[in-house]
């Protein structure tokens, strides 16, 4: 046998070693990010939930405009503390669309009342359909969608204050 | 007071392996009397020093005594005493104290017990055994303290996790940890060989009862977890190939290599390099296993509270042990002279096919589990699951499975084709008649896998009586007993594992009460819920009526949704009939609104022959470990008595 093959277990070993050290000193890091990050939004179209705003159709993305896809829920409190910086984001000119989750009419409305309303339209997601088919498990998320329809990027939780630029800049840049 | 007697002790254990390590390494240097003489007592006074901190630990947990920050973290006053007593090792720190304890215990009785293998290499191999202790006693030490105080001391404690609040904890921590901490008395074996450059069949004699006794409880541990997942979790299932479960798997799958391989280099004198790499293989999994499970680097259903710090350190000592094992095996194997040779077609041939299988098995199990993290490394999140073990690891068991059969009823160093085959011609015809019987009988589609295993099973159970045929009973060797019923053991388990693949029917209802629910041969009555108390636990309880067929008797089932209160948690737990010919499993969920609850079914035909098989197998282990023991001591009293005459 020659020499050199005795080495390569010890080789094999320290490879492992490396990539587990690796893993270990990154920050860690829990969050899931969608599949669909980088793929056109999935075909859908919601109705819509309260009076008087229209429901949301993956078809009317591919119109040129890019926008954000916010979902929320009446019932949800990370949406709640979220609300200013969606508000600062509609008038900077951001269009925001909203998939609302498991949620009633009148808990909506009176959501929006109390904390302000960023969106366009609102989608009734009765059972999270179209949430899980963007990738999304939680509320609150927001996805950035390009003019063609495509997803650029994912917002996992609530948009903090100093986060709002790098949003706002993200979505000028999906142009 | 008790726990700084405890800290006291494991800083004493602490010394006395430095000093073994010291002792042994210039005993082996200088080769002189009084100093390999000095080296056994040391070695048993250190594991009698990390027993006294280890009953030290779990004094305070049966006294509640909530000063100790562990204690405080993990236990809670009103906690039944077996989980007090068992709660000593259900944690990080008192997991790591018993695994040190056990090492420290194993060490002691190679010291107190091996007299056949050469002093030298003896004291070379608790040398070795000194090295991987010192390195732990380092972790508890430095890392994570189990006798650590808390100031002010809480009123109570924050409780046990309830799934592990269920006599399986007391057992399958430390079942597993026992054989892990056997492997590294056959690594620090090798270590020794290599060291003194003395691999033979001496060195195999004294390693395989360490082997064996590792794989008896690596073997049961497994069964055993595989059992409590099963029922405790709820979900059904008996194997998830979750990464700790693969932590447990991979050192087995080792050490049933070198189980196989250590017979060779004893009986044989053959394959002595490759018995030496599996030994340090088997140890490193052991390693790879406890680093997996303490560093919390995968996601698993064993959430442990896990951290990155301790991750590093354990890698560190991987890197050390592991490491320098394989340097030592690559500058020193050269000089390992080459055992005698056989020819393909003998037992030997069919041991060398086994092991390539079972370390292309190992490999691939290896592979998938650490898949992750390569790919984390390269930027994609992803996990590896049962489609890509089923698909990989499934059918290169079957052929293992095969060579099984084969195996045991070949001759040592060269056999007969013709003469095989006859021998194999039982097996073969029981092979083709069971799978031809399941294809044509079966009310479900038959899976190819599933075909294949359940025909398998038959022909290797066949196979594996048949050393026994046309041979006196009486007077057959107990180890051939052992090998007999391990190998009927693992054709069980194949088959439990198919059938109930197979024929499993599930059903998931929101039933209303009096309403009958078909599951099986099984029709199910939901007959209410009720309120009960326990220990710690208030729950819901459902009443199931179950009648079997149209005139069976009628038996009740009480599945539970459990309610703990220190740790706030839910579980719920599953409420099981056995029966000759499998399992019905109920599970209670939610209640809707409309006063419906959910209720999820199972019937599960052989369902356990899958523990069964595995309990023969480690029975089968023992019988052999038995075996080999008695007819060593025989050997030396032979030698004795001829010396007289």
């Amino acid at each position: 046998m020659r020499r050199w093959l005795l080495w390569l277990p010890l080789l094999a070993l320290l490879v492992v070693l490396g990539f587990a050290a690796r893993e270990l000193m990154k920050p860690a890091d829990r969050t899931v990010y969608s599949a669909m990050v980088g793929q056109p939004v999935p075909d859908f179209a919601l109705p819509p939930l309260v009076p008087g705003k229209p429901g949301v159709a993956a078809a009317e993305f591919r119109a040129g405009q890019p926008r954000l896809i916010n979902i929320f829920a009446s019932w949800c409190i990370p949406c709640i503390a979220e609300a200013p910086q969606l508000m600062r984001l509609k008038e900077m000119g951001v269009p925001i669309e909203g998939i609302a989750i498991r949620d009633t009419p009148s808990a909506v409305t009176a959501f929006l009342a109390r904390n302000g309303d960023p969106y366009r339209a609102i989608g009734d997601d009765k059972v999270s359909r179209v949430q899980l088919s963007l990738g999304s498990s939680g509320v609150p998320e927001t996805f950035i969608i390009d003019g063609q329809g495509k997803i650029v990027k994912q917002h996992v939780g609530d948009i903090r204050a100093d986060e709002v630029d790098a949003i706002y800049q993200a979505w000028r840049a999906a142009r | 007071m008790t726990a700084e007697a405890g800290l006291a002790a494991l800083w004493l254990a602490a010394a006395l392996a430095g000093l073994q390590l010291l002792l042994a390494g210039l005993a082996v240097k200088r080769g002189e009397a009084t100093l390999l003489g000095a080296v056994r007592p040391v070695a048993i006074v250190q594991g009698i020093m990390a027993l006294i901190a280890m009953g030290a630990l779990i004094a305070v947990f049966c006294a509640s005594d909530m000063s100790v920050a562990l204690v405080a973290e993990n236990s809670h006053s009103a906690k039944p005493m077996l989980y007090k007593f068992a709660g000593a090792w259900g944690n990080h720190e008192g997991s790591m104290l018993l695994w040190v304890t056990i090492l420290g215990l194993a060490g002691g009785a190679v010291a107190l017990f091996e007299r056949r293998l050469d002093e030298r290499t003896l004291i070379a191999t608790l040398g070795g055994q000194a090295a991987i202790a010192l390195g732990f006693y380092a972790f508890l030490l430095f890392a994570s303290n189990p006798f650590g105080r808390a100031d002010p001391a809480p009123p109570d404690g924050a409780g046990l996790n309830p799934l592990l609040q269920d006599p399986g904890l007391a057992f399958h921590p430390p079942t597993l940890y026992i054989g892990y901490v056997g492997l590294s008395v056959a690594f620090s074996f090798a270590i020794g060989a290599l060291v003194t450059r003395d691999v033979g069949p001496a060195f195999a004699r004294a390693m395989r009862p360490w082997v064996l006794g590792a794989w008896i409880f690596l073997t049961l541990g497994i069964t055993a977890g595989s059992y409590w997942a099963y029922y405790e979790l709820g979900w059904g299932g008996w194997w998830f190939w979750d990464p700790v479960e693969n932590a447990s798997l991979m050192p087995w799958l080792a050490a049933t290599a070198l189980l196989h391989s250590v017979t060779v280099l004893a009986t044989r004198d053959g394959l002595r390099a490759w018995t030496v790499m599996l030994a340090v293989v088997a140890f490193s999994m052991s390693m790879i296993g406890t680093f997996l499970v303490r560093s919390g680097i995968l996601t698993s259903v064993h959430a442990f509270a896990v951290d990155p710090e301790r991750g590093a350190f354990i890698l560190a000592l991987l890197a050390i042990y592991i490491g320098g094992a394989l340097a030592l095996f690559a500058l020193r194997v050269g000089t390992v002279r080459a055992g005698n040779t056989f020819e393909f077609l003998s037992r030997e041939g069919g041991l060398v096919i086994n092991n390539l299988l079972l370390s292309v098995i190992l490999g691939l199990v290896l592979i998938g589990t650490f898949y992750p993290i390569v790919a984390a490394a390269m930027g994609t999140q992803l996990s590896v699951g049962p489609p890509f073990f089923d698909g990989t690891a499934g059918p290169i068991a079957l052929v293992l499975v095969a060579v099984m059969a084969a195996g045991p009823l070949l001759r040592w160093r060269r056999d007969d084709m013709q003469a095989v085959l006859e021998r194999l011609m039982l097996p073969i015809a029981a092979t083709l008649f069971a799978g031809a019987g399941v294809f044509v009988l079966s009310s479900k589609p038959v899976g190819a896998l599933s075909l294949a295993g359940l025909a398998l099973a038959a022909g290797l159970a066949v196979a594996s009586v048949a050393p026994l045929w046309k041979r006196d009973l009486r007077r057959a060797p107990l180890f051939l007993y052992g090998m007999v019923v391990a190998h009927l053991g693992i054709a069980v388990t194949l088959a439990g594992m198919a059938a109930s693949t197979t024929w499993t029917e599930e059903r998931l209802v929101a039933a209303r009460v009096g309403e009958p629910v078909q599951v099986g041969p099984f029709s199910v009555t939901f007959e209410g819920v009720n309120p009960v108390l326990g220990a710690n636990w208030s729950a819901l309880e459902a009443r199931l009526a179950v009648q079997r067929g149209e005139d069976g008797a009628t038996f009740y089932l009480r599945p539970q949704s459990r309610f703990f209160a220190n740790p706030v948690t839910n579980t719920s737990e599953s409420a099981i009939a056995t029966t000759l010919d499998g399992q019905l499993y109920t599970v209670l969920g939610q209640p809707d609104n409309a006063g419906r609850w959910q209720l999820r079914l199972w019937w599960k035909p052989w369902v356990t022959l899958i523990w069964l098989g595995g309990a023969m197998v480690a029975i089968g282990g023992a019988l052999s470990m038995l075996g080999h023991i008695l007819r060593e001591r025989r050997a030396t009293r032979r030698a004795m008595e001829a010396a007289w005459a």
